[in-house]
């Protein structure tokens, strides 16, 4: 299922990315400290693949999705696309990268302008950045219709005569318009209903094979994200906590982050839930303002270790292609084994019994 | 749950319009059902399905006009709710009837104190005094289990964070020892790892208070975990009513079975694709003439485009409104 790391193209590679906001307070508005959004974080997104980031409400990942794409100034850190550091680029250099990488936002209502016709929003991307005629560019648009399976009849309509769907389709032409490399999927399909979720989902994995594009796919839905991901990262309090391949990522959860919020997903067959032992956290997320000493999960954490208190874990690869950052695994990979090997034996089972 | 027990909540041929400047809107047609004391009743649909103005028209939440109760009964201990007027509602919402709502940020009133919202019902409905009300407001918080109950009292809900707000809107509900309560999307705005913490609450208030419960929602996983019985609502009607496992294991309406398949999960198989409902739902822009899931229905019948299908029985307490029988992939002989 996966080529090997070592011949696969990084097409994305993030080091060490931080993105710290200020806390501006009293008359003076001095600085008092950085709401720490997203603090220290390193992965790779390889050519073609989409890269899963999940996690809950105010643990960065979106931050960290236009952080990418330099919407923000960040705080540190690097992030090469295609071999080009753009943390450091001036507006001018950015400018010209732009059309490679492109962004998917939550709310398609918030994100379409209400005045312009679906022509015109499909279009934009193509007056700043490219100097087709008119009749081309007439043509590109229908193209692009077709692709995310639009009638050309709506091109004159405006955004509100849509439904939720059909709004995430027009977003989603507009980001592909100047045949990007790279796209940031930012909850793409959180507003969106259930019945809808599923047309948005196969539509993004048909592009992608179309076009050979290359997704980070930001979501809380852990579900969806096993669904859409070639590999996932979850995200805590603005550090990853984990990263592996999709399977052994839900299966043999290593992080006790990962383990309590897969373990939280209801699931759809009551049979399941009946048998189902959940890990439920206590308390809230501390706030990244002021997160706690050490490890940053120890105050939720039911597996809590006295050095947890004390050190940051590393984020590193206990098992090839499987990183995480805890330090119950120093020596992780036994209990990785273990938990691949009762996977498998059961995968083995349930085709026996197909 | 008893089968043979009285219901506690009787609703009979539920009509609700909004009228609106470009016609009416027909949010809720013709709904029957019944909550039986102590049970939790599942209400699954997507937006617009009706499931939440089926339940606001009960104890009339809802904006008169724009909205309007066309016509129905509901009968609530031998009272009907409809019928009633004002005065009666007052005395019934909140004390006899609970409910949570979804976003427990624009629920709760931030000028307010967290104590003074949840003392309110006890004031107003039990005629507590203030002194009394303090004592059980803050045995309620404990109940829902918010640390440090009686000193957090005097905190505004913007101090609490969002499982912990959803958790005083619980304990508001509750105040007055409701006989149902309404909960409509309770864990939606909340993430998994809280949204679990808030469904094994409820299932523990559950077994304490023995109250009956209305849980409305779109995520069929939660439904799963916490249902005795769950009805599936597609635009404003009800097309599918069953025990939980029977509707996971034999759902009958293609929607039901669409709906089914459509949901990735986190434990069982990965489909390599996603199965897809094609279209959209329905504008209600006029009382249904034909079965309304007829336009995205993959086993559509010539019938379903004439008349509407009734609610038939098809096992113990399930019935559905469609005249597809799985089974033998035709037209269903009742």
């Amino acid at each position: 299922m996966f080529d090997d790391p070592a011949t696969r193209n990084k097409l994305v590679a993030v080091r060490g990315l931080k993105m710290h906001f200020p806390i501006h307070a009293g008359i003076l508005r001095r600085h008092v400290g950085d709401v720490k959004a997203v603090d220290g974080v390193t992965f790779d997104i390889f050519e073609g693949e989409t890269l899963g980031l999940v996690g809950e409400s105010g643990c960065g990942k979106s931050t960290c999705g236009r952080a990418l794409l330099r919407l923000y100034e960040v705080t540190a850190g690097s992030i090469e696309i295609n071999g080009i550091d753009i943390a450091d680029l001036s507006p001018k250099e950015l400018r010209a990268i732009r059309p490679e990488m492109q962004m998917v936002f939550q709310d398609p209502q918030a994100s379409l302008n209400p005045r312009m016709t679906v022509a015109a929003i499909i279009g934009e991307p193509l007056d700043e950045h490219t100097s087709l005629s008119k009749s081309e560019k007439l043509a590109r648009i229908y193209e692009l219709m077709d692709a995310v399976g639009l009638s050309r009849d709506f091109a004159n309509r405006f955004p509100h005569e849509f439904s939720g769907g059909q709004r995430q389709r027009i977003g989603i032409a507009r980001a592909l318009a100047l045949n990007p490399k790279f796209i940031v999927c930012d909850e793409p399909i959180a507003a969106l209903d259930v019945s809808i979720q599923a047309q948005v989902v196969n539509l993004l994995e048909d592009l992608q094979e179309q076009f050979g594009l290359t997704y980070l796919f930001i979501s809380h839905d852990l579900s969806m994200v096993r669904h859409i991901a070639d590999r996932v990262a979850v995200m805590y309090l603005g550090k990853l906590a984990e990263l592996a391949p999709r399977e052994s990522l839900y299966h043999a959860p290593l992080h006790p982050y990962t383990q309590a919020l897969l373990s939280a997903v209801p699931d759809p067959d009551p049979a399941v839930e009946a048998v189902t032992e959940r890990i439920i956290l206590e308390g809230d997320v501390p706030s990244p303002a002021n997160p706690p000493e050490g490890c940053n999960f120890c105050t939720r954490c039911p597996q809590v270790m006295d050095i947890c208190h004390i050190e940051d874990p590393e984020f590193r690869e206990v098992v090839t292609g499987h990183y995480v950052a805890c330090h119950r695994y120093n020596e992780a990979e036994d209990e990785f084994a273990s938990a691949m090997a009762a996977y498998e034996e059961n995968e083995l089972n349930q085709q026996g019994e197909n | 749950m008893p089968d043979g027990a009285q219901p506690i909540l009787d609703v009979r041929d539920l009509k609700t319009v909004f009228k609106t400047r470009s016609g009416e809107v027909h949010a809720v047609n013709d709904v029957s059902f019944d909550l039986r004391p102590g049970e939790l009743l599942g209400v699954v649909g997507e937006s617009g399905s009706g499931k939440s103005v089926t339940m606001m028209s009960l104890i009339k939440l809802l904006p008169i006009p724009p909205a309007e109760i066309r016509h129905g009964q509901a009968l609530f201990d031998g009272l009907d709710l409809l019928q009633a007027d004002e005065d009666t509602l007052r005395d019934i919402r909140g004390a006899k009837i609970g409910f949570v709502f979804q976003d427990p940020m624009t629920s709760l009133n931030p000028v307010f104190t967290v104590g003074f919202q949840v003392m309110e019902p006890l004031r107003e409905h039990l005629g507590m005094s203030k002194s009394q009300a303090r004592i059980r407001a803050a045995e309620l918080l404990e109940l829902v289990g918010i640390p440090a109950a009686a000193s957090r009292l005097k905190d505004f809900p913007h101090q609490f964070s969002g499982g912990m707000r959803q958790r005083v809107m619980i304990a508001i509900a509750l105040a007055c020892d409701p006989q149902v309560l309404i909960a409509d999307e309770p864990t939606t705005a909340l993430d998994v790892t809280i949204q679990a913490q808030i469904i094994e609450l409820v299932k523990e208030l559950r077994r304490k208070l023995g109250m009956a419960i209305v849980w409305i929602t779109h995520d069929l996983g939660v439904i799963a975990g916490i249902a005795d019985r769950v009805m599936v609502m597609y635009a404003g009607q009800i097309v599918e009513q069953a025990p939980v496992r029977e509707l996971f294991s034999n759902p009958q309406h293609p929607y039901t079975r669409a709906l089914l398949e459509t949901v990735p999960n986190v434990r069982g198989k990965r489909a390599k694709r996603l199965r897809v409902i094609e279209g959209q739902p329905p504008m209600l822009n006029a009382p249904p003439v034909s079965c309304p899931f007829l336009p995205r229905c993959r086993h559509a019948l010539p019938r379903c485009g004439i008349e509407n299908p009734q609610r038939v029985p098809v096992g113990a307490g399930h019935d559905v409104a469609c005249f597809w029988d799985p089974e033998t992939d035709g037209e269903r002989h009742v």
